[in-house]
């Protein structure tokens, strides 16, 4: 059983939810799908850092660089452990979008290698017949490098559909087939919230001989999540939407997958001999973190990572789980409200899109924000997803373990009066 | 509501909104723009010409916000049937209003409804969705081969 949260006791540990906005208005927070508040602790952690143990790490004879590099080690074993994964199975990037990038150029990387005689694992060599497989509600950063793959070396992209509540077609799964090189999917959507059955794609793409990803921005930071258990080879999430710093994401691989990839950025610390005519490379995960990487951000991170578990995910994913059914009611009881995504409370996270019959989403941002609520408005970086419901943007609220339902009444509550303001109610 | 967001939403914009003028393409238009505010999605496409008289033709066609079609709408009002010195002036002057922060005392000789955007330069990610039918009739407006004097207005 997981204990209901305390939100007002986990509210002090935000400063900034105390601030005013827009002429004395309490800020009521519900854009946590784009980003994440952040505790005390984790500010406290970056800034201890950086008072008493600020050097280069992986390098350098004095004892700073000692304790850099212990605080970067220990901050990837924090982590590591949070997703039940090895630590050496880990990789820093900047963002999940880097993340997604370094996946992606593992391919083209290989392919373009491979035409001048490089000996590359033949599942990162793509051509002409291939295919990709993504579905239809991706984030632009789960797109656009696999349209670049394709463009960069002839393979064809295809895609899983959405239905109209916002679920994958099932009946596309199968085209993934011995022609798909790459299935790279979102475990959660960011704009409708579908919670997608990753397990059973990337069992199919493992039946099928592709590398299968999983882009798990939405879904760790909201629920507790064995990283192994979703059956990729590669998952990639950001440390900004889950309470820690921005500057950092991850890429866990299995260590088959990333002692066969090849680097994305190189220079230094990614290598294990240089020579004037060629280099030979570090093993995972230094061969992925080229150059000084973000030691102040990991420690944050790690830092975020212990409040949450102090916290419980499962009690937060109960606690959003609940708020969801709220926020699903309180929506589907406005006339001219509707919502885009999964109607039912069932595996769905907790980003609620809708639009407003005759308010455009702009505008309903726009006076949301003028009683201090704070939502994204917009094609939520997933353009193609808009398209397919017909829709050229929504509004969006998101929660997070500081919001309870006032947020929403709050969030509601402006609704109607935009409502009332366009002449719509 | 705020006095803020009262003043982004004047009355005439809501009007030009709910209600737009001359909305549709142009036809036989000398030059066309497509241009979208790829944070929110808002589309507009602007054509424009200029007749043997020496009159400027502007027609639109776009969906999004509230700023950014009203502003399409009060674009086309004023500058449908002006003269080029004129569509000159009113694109300089309605730039300038958006990057006044709010703070400028726009001249309706000049602008005509377009005034009613000052409002609008307080809020920076509302600024753009004004600004695209006129940065659609800046782009209609090269491709169209309208020259326009820079000494003038």
């Amino acid at each position: 059983m997981s204990a209901a949260l305390d939100v007002q006791r986990i509210r002090k540990d935000f400063p900034i939810l105390s601030r005013t906005v827009r002429d004395g208005r309490d800020l009521v927070y519900l854009d946590s799908a784009a980003t994440s508040q952040k505790p005390t602790a984790v500010l406290d952690a970056e800034r201890h850092y950086y008072e008493t143990s600020n050097a280069a790490v992986h390098r350098g004879a004095h004892q700073l660089a000692e304790e850099a590099t212990d605080a970067y080690e220990s901050a990837r074993a924090a982590i590591a452990g949070f997703v039940s994964a090895r630590s050496q199975d880990i990789v820093f990037t900047k963002n999940a979008t880097e993340g997604l990038n370094l996946a992606a150029y593992a391919f083209s990387n290989g392919t373009a290698k491979s035409q001048w005689g490089a000996h590359i694992d033949p599942r990162f060599v793509l051509g002409p017949g291939d295919t990709v497989v993504v579905t239809e509600m991706e984030h632009h950063a789960n797109l656009i490098p696999w349209q670049e793959l394709c463009a960069k070396t002839g393979a064809t992209l295809r895609w899983i559909g959405v239905d109209d509540d916002g679920r994958l077609r099932a009946e596309d799964f199968d085209i993934i087939d011995s022609t798909t090189k790459v299935v790279s999917v979102v475990h959660q959507s960011n704009i409708l919230g579908t919670i997608n059955p990753v397990r059973e794609v990337m069992d199919r793409a493992r039946e099928m001989g592709a590398v299968g990803i999983v882009d798990a921005c939405q879904s760790i930071p909201h629920m507790s999540v064995d990283i192994t258990s979703l059956g990729a080879d590669l998952v990639a999430w950001s440390g900004h939407k889950m309470l820690g710093p921005t500057g950092i994401g991850l890429l866990w691989g299995t260590a088959e997958i990333l002692d066969s990839m090849p680097p994305f950025l190189t220079g230094g610390s990614m290598i294990e001999t240089v020579h004037m005519e060629t280099s030979t490379f570090a093993p995972p995960p230094q061969r992925f973190e080229a150059g000084v990487p973000m030691v102040a951000q990991a420690v944050g991170l790690a830092a975020a990572v212990r409040y949450l578990e102090d916290v419980g995910m499962d009690s937060i994913a109960q606690h959003e789980h609940d708020l969801t059914g709220y926020m699903l009611e309180q929506l589907q009881a406005l006339p001219g409200v509707r919502i885009i995504g999964p109607q039912e409370n069932v595996s769905r996270g907790s980003a609620v899109s809708f639009v407003v019959e005759g308010v455009h989403p702009h505008d309903v941002g726009q006076l949301l924000d003028d009683r201090g609520v704070a939502v994204r408005v917009g094609h939520h970086c997933a353009w193609p997803t808009c398209r397919r419901f017909n829709v050229p943007a929504t509004t969006r609220l998101s929660t997070y373990l500081y919001n309870d339902t006032s947020d929403i009444d709050a969030a509601i509550e402006g609704i109607k009066s935009a409502q009332k303001f366009f002449g719509v109610s | 509501m705020s006095s803020n967001v009262e003043s982004l939403y004047q009355e005439i914009i809501l009007d030009h909104y709910k209600h737009p003028r001359g909305k549709g393409a142009l036809e036989g238009a000398a030059g066309e723009s497509y241009q979208v505010n790829p944070t929110c999605g808002d589309e507009v496409t602007v054509g424009v010409r200029v007749d043997d008289t020496g009159h400027v033709h502007v027609g639109y066609e776009g969906q999004g916000c509230s700023i950014s079609q009203a502003s399409a709408s009060v674009m086309s009002e004023l500058l449908d049937g002006a003269s080029v010195s004129d569509m000159a002036r009113a694109e300089r002057a309605f730039v300038d209003l958006m990057h006044s922060k709010g703070s400028a005392e726009p001249d309706e000789e000049v602008l005509g409804d377009g005034v009613a955007f000052v409002g609008v330069a307080k809020y920076p990610a509302r600024i753009k969705c004004a600004l695209l039918p006129w940065m659609a009739l800046q782009d209609a407006r090269y491709k169209a081969g309208i020259e326009i004097d820079k000494s003038e207005g």
